[in-house]
Protein backbone atom coordinates (compact mmCIF):
# COMPACT_ATOMS: atom_id res chain seq x y z
CA UNK A 1 0.00 0.00 0.00
CA UNK A 2 2.55 2.02 -0.34
CA UNK A 3 3.03 4.02 -4.38
CA UNK A 4 6.00 3.36 -6.73
CA UNK A 5 8.32 6.65 -6.04
CA UNK A 6 8.20 9.76 -7.55
CA UNK A 7 10.19 13.28 -7.43
CA UNK A 8 8.42 15.41 -5.18
CA UNK A 9 7.80 19.42 -6.17
CA UNK A 10 6.29 21.59 -4.21
CA UNK A 11 5.64 25.23 -6.18
CA UNK A 12 5.00 28.55 -4.65
CA UNK A 13 3.21 29.92 -7.70
CA UNK A 14 1.11 28.95 -10.43
CA UNK A 15 4.29 29.86 -13.11
CA UNK A 16 6.35 27.59 -11.38
CA UNK A 17 3.87 24.66 -11.79
CA UNK A 18 3.09 25.02 -15.12
CA UNK A 19 6.53 25.06 -15.90
CA UNK A 20 7.22 22.01 -13.99
CA UNK A 21 3.91 20.51 -15.89
CA UNK A 22 5.22 21.52 -18.83
CA UNK A 23 8.36 20.34 -18.47
CA UNK A 24 7.45 16.90 -17.49
CA UNK A 25 3.95 16.43 -19.40
CA UNK A 26 2.65 12.94 -19.37
CA UNK A 27 4.76 11.81 -16.27
CA UNK A 28 3.82 14.83 -14.14
CA UNK A 29 0.75 14.84 -12.12
CA UNK A 30 -0.69 17.66 -9.92
CA UNK A 31 -2.03 17.06 -5.95
CA UNK A 32 -4.38 18.62 -4.55
CA UNK A 33 -5.64 16.93 -1.04
CA UNK A 34 -4.38 13.71 -2.57
CA UNK A 35 -7.92 12.05 -1.09
CA UNK A 36 -8.56 10.79 -4.57
CA UNK A 37 -5.10 10.75 -6.08
CA UNK A 38 -3.42 8.82 -3.14
CA UNK A 39 -5.52 6.00 -3.36
CA UNK A 40 -5.08 5.41 -6.95
CA UNK A 41 -1.20 5.65 -6.25
CA UNK A 42 -1.45 3.33 -3.35
CA UNK A 43 -2.74 0.47 -5.61
CA UNK A 44 -0.66 1.67 -8.26
CA UNK A 45 -3.17 1.95 -10.78
CA UNK A 46 -1.66 5.33 -11.61
CA UNK A 47 2.17 6.01 -12.62
CA UNK A 48 3.40 9.44 -11.56
CA UNK A 49 6.95 10.60 -11.88
CA UNK A 50 6.96 13.80 -10.84
CA UNK A 51 4.28 14.59 -8.16
CA UNK A 52 3.36 18.34 -8.21
CA UNK A 53 1.88 19.75 -4.64
CA UNK A 54 -0.27 22.28 -5.18
CA UNK A 55 -0.60 23.26 -1.33
CA UNK A 56 2.06 25.96 -1.65
CA UNK A 57 0.16 27.99 -4.62
CA UNK A 58 -1.33 30.43 -2.33
CA UNK A 59 -3.39 31.63 -5.46
CA UNK A 60 -5.26 29.06 -5.60
CA UNK A 61 -6.98 29.53 -2.29
CA UNK A 62 -10.08 31.87 -0.94
CA UNK A 63 -13.30 32.17 -1.46
CA UNK A 64 -15.01 34.83 -2.93
CA UNK A 65 -18.56 35.97 -2.53
CA UNK A 66 -19.66 39.36 -3.53
CA UNK A 67 -23.19 39.53 -4.04
CA UNK A 68 -24.65 36.39 -5.98
CA UNK A 69 -21.14 35.85 -8.13
CA UNK A 70 -19.32 32.69 -6.67
CA UNK A 71 -15.55 32.24 -6.63
CA UNK A 72 -13.79 29.52 -5.24
CA UNK A 73 -9.98 28.78 -5.40
CA UNK A 74 -9.51 25.26 -6.73
CA UNK A 75 -7.26 24.23 -3.12
CA UNK A 76 -10.03 25.47 -1.32
CA UNK A 77 -11.14 22.14 1.22
CA UNK A 78 -14.52 20.93 1.55
CA UNK A 79 -14.36 21.66 5.18
CA UNK A 80 -13.32 24.99 4.20
CA UNK A 81 -16.30 25.25 2.46
CA UNK A 82 -18.79 23.78 5.37
CA UNK A 83 -17.03 26.41 7.39
CA UNK A 84 -17.41 29.95 5.31
CA UNK A 85 -20.68 31.51 6.27
CA UNK A 86 -21.23 34.05 3.74
CA UNK A 87 -21.02 31.17 1.23
CA UNK A 88 -23.47 29.06 3.02
CA UNK A 89 -25.40 31.86 3.09
CA UNK A 90 -25.20 32.62 -0.65
CA UNK A 91 -25.44 28.61 -1.35
CA UNK A 92 -26.83 27.02 0.90
CA UNK A 93 -27.11 23.75 -1.28
CA UNK A 94 -23.41 23.97 -1.73
CA UNK A 95 -22.79 22.88 1.79
CA UNK A 96 -25.45 20.74 1.61
CA UNK A 97 -24.02 18.67 -0.94
CA UNK A 98 -20.50 19.36 0.46
CA UNK A 99 -21.61 17.54 3.80
CA UNK A 100 -22.65 14.26 2.29
CA UNK A 101 -18.93 13.71 1.10
CA UNK A 102 -17.16 11.17 2.89
CA UNK A 103 -16.22 12.03 6.30
CA UNK A 104 -14.74 15.16 8.41
CA UNK A 105 -11.04 13.53 8.04
CA UNK A 106 -11.41 13.34 4.36
CA UNK A 107 -13.38 16.64 3.93
CA UNK A 108 -10.33 18.11 5.81
CA UNK A 109 -8.00 17.36 3.38
CA UNK A 110 -9.93 17.21 0.05
CA UNK A 111 -10.36 19.81 -2.56
CA UNK A 112 -13.28 21.08 -4.23
CA UNK A 113 -10.52 21.71 -7.58
CA UNK A 114 -9.95 17.90 -6.82
CA UNK A 115 -13.53 16.79 -6.86
CA UNK A 116 -14.43 18.69 -10.44
CA UNK A 117 -11.15 17.73 -12.07
CA UNK A 118 -10.59 14.23 -10.91
CA UNK A 119 -13.03 13.28 -13.72
CA UNK A 120 -14.94 10.19 -10.75
CA UNK A 121 -18.33 9.81 -11.70
CA UNK A 122 -18.63 9.06 -8.05
CA UNK A 123 -17.86 12.78 -7.31
CA UNK A 124 -20.71 14.56 -5.90
CA UNK A 125 -19.50 18.05 -6.07
CA UNK A 126 -19.53 17.62 -10.57
CA UNK A 127 -23.15 17.31 -11.24
CA UNK A 128 -24.21 20.32 -8.69
CA UNK A 129 -21.81 22.53 -10.76
CA UNK A 130 -23.62 21.53 -13.62
CA UNK A 131 -26.70 22.08 -11.91
CA UNK A 132 -25.66 25.70 -11.18
CA UNK A 133 -24.14 25.95 -14.81
CA UNK A 134 -20.43 26.94 -12.97
CA UNK A 135 -17.67 27.55 -15.09
CA UNK A 136 -13.84 26.44 -14.57
CA UNK A 137 -11.39 28.50 -15.00
CA UNK A 138 -8.04 26.13 -16.40
CA UNK A 139 -4.93 27.63 -17.00
CA UNK A 140 -2.09 26.23 -19.02
CA UNK A 141 0.73 27.41 -21.39
CA UNK A 142 -1.11 28.76 -23.27
CA UNK A 143 -3.09 31.27 -20.89
CA UNK A 144 -6.24 30.82 -19.01
CA UNK A 145 -9.16 29.42 -20.00
CA UNK A 146 -13.21 29.47 -18.89
CA UNK A 147 -14.91 25.67 -19.31
CA UNK A 148 -18.00 25.42 -18.68
CA UNK A 149 -19.09 22.37 -15.92
CA UNK A 150 -21.35 20.88 -18.56
CA UNK A 151 -18.91 20.93 -21.43
CA UNK A 152 -15.91 19.53 -18.98
CA UNK A 153 -16.44 15.81 -18.39
CA UNK A 154 -15.75 13.11 -21.41
CA UNK A 155 -16.38 10.10 -19.87
CA UNK A 156 -14.25 8.65 -16.33
CA UNK A 157 -11.81 9.92 -15.72
CA UNK A 158 -11.46 11.98 -19.45
CA UNK A 159 -12.04 15.66 -19.41
CA UNK A 160 -11.64 18.94 -21.17
CA UNK A 161 -8.85 19.26 -18.84
CA UNK A 162 -5.42 19.19 -20.99
CA UNK A 163 -2.40 17.27 -19.24
CA UNK A 164 -0.53 20.31 -19.09
CA UNK A 165 -3.00 22.52 -17.58
CA UNK A 166 -4.29 23.34 -13.89
CA UNK A 167 -8.10 23.82 -12.29
CA UNK A 168 -7.51 27.69 -10.84
CA UNK A 169 -11.02 28.29 -9.36
CA UNK A 170 -14.26 27.47 -9.72
CA UNK A 171 -17.21 29.79 -10.61
CA UNK A 172 -20.90 30.51 -10.74
CA UNK A 173 -23.70 32.44 -9.92
CA UNK A 174 -25.59 31.70 -7.22
CA UNK A 175 -28.98 30.26 -8.11
CA UNK A 176 -32.61 32.14 -7.40
CA UNK A 177 -35.14 30.15 -6.33
CA UNK A 178 -34.35 26.54 -4.26
CA UNK A 179 -31.65 24.17 -4.77
CA UNK A 180 -31.31 20.75 -3.18
CA UNK A 181 -28.72 18.09 -3.36
CA UNK A 182 -30.28 14.50 -2.12
CA UNK A 183 -27.80 11.55 -2.29
CA UNK A 184 -27.95 7.73 -1.40
CA UNK A 185 -25.44 5.83 0.03
CA UNK A 186 -24.70 2.87 1.59
CA UNK A 187 -23.32 4.32 4.62
CA UNK A 188 -21.36 7.46 5.66
CA UNK A 189 -18.19 8.09 3.97
CA UNK A 190 -19.45 5.93 0.67
CA UNK A 191 -19.58 7.57 -3.01
CA UNK A 192 -23.23 7.71 -4.07
CA UNK A 193 -25.38 4.98 -5.14
CA UNK A 194 -27.29 7.96 -6.49
CA UNK A 195 -27.19 11.35 -5.83
CA UNK A 196 -29.43 14.53 -7.46
CA UNK A 197 -28.42 18.08 -8.00
CA UNK A 198 -31.88 20.21 -8.89
CA UNK A 199 -32.36 24.26 -8.89
CA UNK A 200 -35.27 25.74 -9.84
CA UNK A 201 -36.83 29.09 -9.75
CA UNK A 202 -40.84 29.41 -8.79
CA UNK A 203 -42.73 32.71 -10.45
CA UNK A 204 -46.38 33.02 -9.49
CA UNK A 205 -46.50 29.61 -8.32
CA UNK A 206 -45.55 27.97 -11.69
CA UNK A 207 -41.79 26.48 -12.45
CA UNK A 208 -39.97 29.77 -14.22
CA UNK A 209 -36.86 27.00 -14.73
CA UNK A 210 -35.02 24.39 -13.38
CA UNK A 211 -31.92 22.91 -13.85
CA UNK A 212 -31.40 19.02 -12.98
CA UNK A 213 -28.16 17.11 -12.61
CA UNK A 214 -27.06 13.69 -11.54
CA UNK A 215 -24.52 11.78 -10.06
CA UNK A 216 -22.73 8.49 -10.37
CA UNK A 217 -25.43 7.31 -12.97
CA UNK A 218 -23.19 7.11 -16.10
CA UNK A 219 -19.81 7.48 -16.69
CA UNK A 220 -19.52 11.02 -16.18
CA UNK A 221 -22.21 13.45 -14.44
CA UNK A 222 -25.28 13.94 -16.26
CA UNK A 223 -26.59 17.25 -16.64
CA UNK A 224 -30.19 16.04 -17.71
CA UNK A 225 -31.44 19.21 -19.55
CA UNK A 226 -35.21 17.59 -20.87
CA UNK A 227 -36.01 16.46 -17.06
CA UNK A 228 -35.40 20.05 -16.26
CA UNK A 229 -37.38 21.72 -19.32
CA UNK A 230 -40.09 19.27 -18.18
CA UNK A 231 -41.04 21.22 -15.24
CA UNK A 232 -40.98 24.47 -16.41
CA UNK A 233 -44.56 26.07 -16.62
CA UNK A 234 -45.71 23.38 -14.24
CA UNK A 235 -46.26 23.65 -10.38
CA UNK A 236 -44.13 20.54 -10.39
CA UNK A 237 -47.92 18.38 -9.32
CA UNK A 238 -47.08 14.71 -9.48
CA UNK A 239 -47.58 14.58 -13.50
CA UNK A 240 -45.01 17.37 -14.18
CA UNK A 241 -42.59 15.10 -11.71
CA UNK A 242 -43.24 11.99 -13.10
CA UNK A 243 -42.46 13.42 -16.63
CA UNK A 244 -39.26 14.84 -15.28
CA UNK A 245 -38.01 11.67 -13.98
CA UNK A 246 -38.95 9.95 -17.54
CA UNK A 247 -36.64 12.48 -19.26
CA UNK A 248 -33.94 12.02 -16.19
CA UNK A 249 -34.43 8.19 -17.07
CA UNK A 250 -33.77 8.84 -20.82
CA UNK A 251 -30.84 10.29 -19.92
CA UNK A 252 -28.79 8.31 -17.34
CA UNK A 253 -26.58 4.84 -18.04
CA UNK A 254 -26.26 3.01 -14.92
CA UNK A 255 -23.78 -0.05 -14.62
CA UNK A 256 -24.55 -2.98 -12.14
CA UNK A 257 -21.75 -2.90 -9.57
CA UNK A 258 -21.45 -3.30 -5.84
CA UNK A 259 -24.14 -0.68 -5.57
CA UNK A 260 -26.82 -2.51 -6.96
CA UNK A 261 -28.27 -3.55 -10.47
CA UNK A 262 -29.11 -1.34 -12.84
CA UNK A 263 -32.67 -1.32 -12.05
CA UNK A 264 -32.02 -0.76 -8.35
CA UNK A 265 -30.19 2.57 -9.85
CA UNK A 266 -32.76 3.61 -11.97
CA UNK A 267 -35.35 3.23 -9.06
CA UNK A 268 -33.44 4.77 -6.27
CA UNK A 269 -32.17 7.65 -9.14
CA UNK A 270 -36.20 8.36 -9.23
CA UNK A 271 -37.14 8.44 -6.26
CA UNK A 272 -34.20 11.16 -5.18
CA UNK A 273 -35.17 13.25 -7.75
CA UNK A 274 -38.99 13.50 -7.00
CA UNK A 275 -37.98 13.99 -3.49
CA UNK A 276 -34.84 16.90 -4.53
CA UNK A 277 -37.84 18.72 -6.35
CA UNK A 278 -40.03 18.88 -4.29
CA UNK A 279 -37.74 19.82 -1.58
CA UNK A 280 -36.35 22.52 -4.05
CA UNK A 281 -39.92 23.59 -4.74
CA UNK A 282 -40.55 24.08 -1.08
CA UNK A 283 -37.59 26.27 -0.88
CA UNK A 284 -37.86 28.30 -3.88
CA UNK B 1 15.47 6.09 -4.03
CA UNK B 2 16.32 9.46 -2.91
CA UNK B 3 15.23 10.47 0.82
CA UNK B 4 14.20 14.16 1.59
CA UNK B 5 14.95 15.79 4.82
CA UNK B 6 11.47 15.74 6.38
CA UNK B 7 11.11 18.60 9.65
CA UNK B 8 8.21 18.45 11.24
CA UNK B 9 7.08 19.47 14.97
CA UNK B 10 5.62 16.79 16.49
CA UNK B 11 4.03 16.53 19.96
CA UNK B 12 5.61 19.88 20.78
CA UNK B 13 8.83 18.94 19.90
CA UNK B 14 10.85 19.98 16.54
CA UNK B 15 11.90 16.80 15.10
CA UNK B 16 13.31 15.91 12.05
CA UNK B 17 13.93 12.57 9.91
CA UNK B 18 14.99 11.10 6.41
CA UNK B 19 12.43 9.80 4.27
CA UNK B 20 11.19 8.79 0.88
CA UNK B 21 8.39 11.12 -0.90
CA UNK B 22 6.50 8.33 -1.38
CA UNK B 23 6.50 7.19 2.32
CA UNK B 24 2.79 7.22 4.33
CA UNK B 25 2.88 9.88 7.25
CA UNK B 26 1.64 7.10 9.33
CA UNK B 27 4.78 4.59 8.77
CA UNK B 28 7.08 8.04 9.22
CA UNK B 29 5.62 8.39 12.33
CA UNK B 30 5.54 4.81 13.90
CA UNK B 31 8.38 3.40 12.03
CA UNK B 32 11.03 6.55 12.06
CA UNK B 33 9.63 8.74 15.10
CA UNK B 34 8.76 5.73 17.21
CA UNK B 35 5.36 7.10 17.80
CA UNK B 36 3.07 4.15 18.02
CA UNK B 37 0.06 5.66 19.28
CA UNK B 38 -1.59 6.29 15.91
CA UNK B 39 -2.81 3.07 14.47
CA UNK B 40 -2.87 1.18 10.63
CA UNK B 41 -5.53 -0.33 10.15
CA UNK B 42 -7.24 -0.66 6.52
CA UNK B 43 -4.95 1.73 5.17
CA UNK B 44 -7.21 2.77 2.44
CA UNK B 45 -8.66 5.69 4.34
CA UNK B 46 -11.51 4.12 5.75
CA UNK B 47 -11.18 3.06 9.89
CA UNK B 48 -9.43 6.16 10.80
CA UNK B 49 -7.65 4.54 13.73
CA UNK B 50 -4.37 6.21 11.94
CA UNK B 51 -6.11 9.77 12.62
CA UNK B 52 -4.12 12.61 13.67
CA UNK B 53 -4.02 16.35 14.14
CA UNK B 54 -2.01 18.17 11.20
CA UNK B 55 -1.59 22.01 11.12
CA UNK B 56 -5.21 22.05 13.13
CA UNK B 57 -6.79 19.22 11.26
CA UNK B 58 -7.83 15.91 11.93
CA UNK B 59 -6.29 13.93 9.19
CA UNK B 60 -5.82 10.32 8.38
CA UNK B 61 -1.76 9.82 8.21
CA UNK B 62 -2.05 6.31 5.91
CA UNK B 63 -3.48 9.20 2.94
CA UNK B 64 -0.58 11.54 3.47
CA UNK B 65 2.15 10.91 1.56
CA UNK B 66 5.37 12.23 3.68
CA UNK B 67 6.63 14.92 1.42
CA UNK B 68 3.07 16.77 1.90
CA UNK B 69 3.72 16.73 5.53
CA UNK B 70 6.81 18.40 5.51
CA UNK B 71 7.20 21.61 7.97
CA UNK B 72 3.66 20.21 9.40
CA UNK B 73 2.61 20.50 13.01
CA UNK B 74 1.76 17.36 14.47
CA UNK B 75 -0.10 15.86 17.52
CA UNK B 76 -0.70 12.83 18.37
CA UNK B 77 -2.35 11.04 20.94
CA UNK B 78 1.12 11.20 22.66
CA UNK B 79 0.35 14.68 22.92
CA UNK B 80 -2.16 14.81 24.81
CA UNK B 81 -1.15 14.15 28.31
CA UNK B 82 2.12 13.05 30.51
CA UNK B 83 2.63 9.34 30.34
CA UNK B 84 1.39 9.24 34.27
CA UNK B 85 -1.51 11.55 33.62
CA UNK B 86 -4.60 11.11 31.71
CA UNK B 87 -6.05 13.86 29.26
CA UNK B 88 -10.18 14.32 30.28
CA UNK B 89 -10.92 12.68 27.12
CA UNK B 90 -8.88 9.31 28.48
CA UNK B 91 -10.58 10.05 31.52
CA UNK B 92 -13.78 9.30 30.27
CA UNK B 93 -13.24 6.71 27.88
CA UNK B 94 -12.35 4.70 30.49
CA UNK B 95 -14.67 5.75 32.92
CA UNK B 96 -17.34 4.93 30.27
CA UNK B 97 -16.12 2.06 28.71
CA UNK B 98 -15.60 3.77 25.36
CA UNK B 99 -13.52 1.03 24.67
CA UNK B 100 -12.95 -2.36 24.53
CA UNK B 101 -9.84 -4.07 22.17
CA UNK B 102 -8.70 -0.46 22.14
CA UNK B 103 -7.12 -0.55 18.86
CA UNK B 104 -9.29 2.62 17.68
CA UNK B 105 -9.07 4.53 20.68
CA UNK B 106 -5.99 6.74 19.79
CA UNK B 107 -7.57 7.47 16.73
CA UNK B 108 -10.60 8.30 18.43
CA UNK B 109 -9.68 10.51 21.14
CA UNK B 110 -7.46 12.68 18.84
CA UNK B 111 -10.33 12.96 16.81
CA UNK B 112 -12.25 13.63 19.43
CA UNK B 113 -9.69 16.58 20.91
CA UNK B 114 -10.23 18.18 17.64
CA UNK B 115 -14.13 17.73 17.44
CA UNK B 116 -14.60 19.51 20.66
CA UNK B 117 -12.35 22.42 19.78
CA UNK B 118 -14.34 22.84 16.67
CA UNK B 119 -17.70 22.28 18.74
CA UNK B 120 -17.26 22.71 22.50
CA UNK B 121 -20.87 21.66 23.48
CA UNK B 122 -21.92 18.94 21.09
CA UNK B 123 -25.65 17.34 20.99
CA UNK B 124 -25.04 13.92 20.58
CA UNK B 125 -25.76 13.81 16.61
CA UNK B 126 -23.26 16.24 16.41
CA UNK B 127 -21.00 13.70 17.99
CA UNK B 128 -22.03 10.66 15.75
CA UNK B 129 -21.23 13.04 12.91
CA UNK B 130 -18.30 14.54 13.83
CA UNK B 131 -16.71 11.40 14.54
CA UNK B 132 -17.90 9.41 11.41
CA UNK B 133 -14.54 9.13 10.05
CA UNK B 134 -13.34 6.51 12.56
CA UNK B 135 -14.73 3.05 12.83
CA UNK B 136 -14.80 0.88 16.10
CA UNK B 137 -15.57 -3.07 15.97
CA UNK B 138 -15.94 -3.82 19.31
CA UNK B 139 -18.12 -0.84 21.41
CA UNK B 140 -21.41 -0.37 18.80
CA UNK B 141 -19.96 3.25 19.49
CA UNK B 142 -22.60 4.26 22.76
CA UNK B 143 -20.06 4.11 24.89
CA UNK B 144 -17.64 6.12 23.04
CA UNK B 145 -20.43 8.51 21.96
CA UNK B 146 -21.26 9.43 26.11
CA UNK B 147 -17.52 9.55 26.65
CA UNK B 148 -17.05 12.33 24.15
CA UNK B 149 -20.22 14.04 25.70
CA UNK B 150 -18.76 13.23 29.10
CA UNK B 151 -15.48 15.10 28.48
CA UNK B 152 -17.28 18.19 26.72
CA UNK B 153 -18.92 18.71 30.03
CA UNK B 154 -16.18 18.11 32.13
CA UNK B 155 -14.24 20.22 30.03
CA UNK B 156 -16.34 23.31 29.86
CA UNK B 157 -17.58 22.76 33.85
CA UNK B 158 -13.66 23.73 34.57
CA UNK B 159 -14.05 27.03 31.63
CA UNK B 160 -16.84 27.77 33.95
CA UNK B 161 -15.04 27.31 37.32
CA UNK B 162 -11.75 29.47 35.64
CA UNK B 163 -13.94 32.43 34.58
C1 LIG C 1 -12.92 7.28 2.05
C2 LIG C 1 -13.24 8.31 1.02
C3 LIG C 1 -14.56 8.59 0.74
C4 LIG C 1 -14.89 9.55 -0.22
N1 LIG C 1 -16.20 9.82 -0.46
C5 LIG C 1 -16.53 10.76 -1.37
C6 LIG C 1 -17.88 11.09 -1.62
O1 LIG C 1 -18.81 10.56 -1.01
N2 LIG C 1 -18.14 12.06 -2.56
C7 LIG C 1 -17.16 12.70 -3.23
O2 LIG C 1 -17.45 13.56 -4.03
N3 LIG C 1 -15.86 12.40 -3.02
C8 LIG C 1 -15.53 11.46 -2.10
N4 LIG C 1 -14.22 11.18 -1.88
C9 LIG C 1 -13.18 11.86 -2.68
C10 LIG C 1 -12.74 13.16 -2.04
O3 LIG C 1 -13.78 14.12 -2.06
C11 LIG C 1 -11.50 13.73 -2.74
O4 LIG C 1 -10.93 14.62 -1.84
C12 LIG C 1 -11.75 14.43 -4.04
O5 LIG C 1 -12.36 13.59 -4.97
C13 LIG C 1 -10.45 14.86 -4.69
O6 LIG C 1 -9.99 16.04 -4.12
P1 LIG C 1 -8.48 16.11 -3.66
O7 LIG C 1 -8.22 17.52 -3.30
O8 LIG C 1 -8.25 15.10 -2.62
O9 LIG C 1 -7.74 15.79 -5.03
P2 LIG C 1 -6.50 14.86 -5.39
O10 LIG C 1 -6.71 13.49 -4.94
O11 LIG C 1 -5.25 15.54 -4.97
O12 LIG C 1 -6.60 14.93 -6.98
C14 LIG C 1 -7.59 14.25 -7.71
C15 LIG C 1 -7.32 14.40 -9.20
O13 LIG C 1 -7.56 15.73 -9.62
C16 LIG C 1 -6.37 16.32 -10.14
N5 LIG C 1 -6.33 17.69 -9.61
C17 LIG C 1 -6.47 18.08 -8.32
N6 LIG C 1 -6.42 19.41 -8.21
C18 LIG C 1 -6.24 19.89 -9.47
C19 LIG C 1 -6.11 21.20 -10.02
N7 LIG C 1 -6.17 22.31 -9.27
N8 LIG C 1 -5.92 21.31 -11.36
C20 LIG C 1 -5.87 20.20 -12.13
N9 LIG C 1 -6.00 18.95 -11.68
C21 LIG C 1 -6.18 18.79 -10.36
C22 LIG C 1 -5.22 15.46 -9.64
O14 LIG C 1 -4.12 15.49 -10.52
C23 LIG C 1 -5.87 14.09 -9.58
O15 LIG C 1 -5.86 13.50 -10.84
C24 LIG C 1 -13.86 10.23 -0.93
C25 LIG C 1 -12.52 9.94 -0.64
C26 LIG C 1 -12.20 8.99 0.31
C27 LIG C 1 -10.77 8.70 0.57
S1 LIG D 1 -5.51 3.09 8.45
FE1 LIG D 1 -5.88 5.10 7.81
S2 LIG D 1 -8.02 5.18 7.66
FE2 LIG D 1 -7.66 3.09 8.15
S1 LIG E 1 -12.48 -0.81 20.95
FE1 LIG E 1 -12.00 -2.39 19.57
S2 LIG E 1 -12.16 -1.37 17.66
FE2 LIG E 1 -12.90 0.10 19.02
Amino acid sequence: MIPAPFTYHRPADIASALKILGEYGDDARVVAGGHSLIPMMKLRLTAIDHLIDLQGVESLRGIRVSGRDIRIGAMVTQAEILADRALAAAVPVLAEAALQIADPQVRNLGTIGGNVANGDPGNDLPALMQCLDATYEIEGPGGPRDVAARDFYDSAYVTARADDEILLAVRFTAPEGGAAYVKQKRKIGDYATAATAVALVKSGGKCASASIAMTNLADTPVWAQDAGAALVGTDCSPAAVKAAVAAMQEAISPVEDNRGPVDFKRHVAGRLLAEAIATAWSRA
Amino acid sequence: MTKMHLKLTVNGTAVDCLAEPRELLIHVLRERLNITGPHIGCETTHCGVCTIDMNGKSVKSCTVLAAQADGATITTIEGLSAPDDLHVLQTMFREHHGLQCGFCTPGMIIRAWRFLQENPDPTEEEVRFGMAGNLCRCTGYQNIVKAVLAAAAEMNSAKEAAQ
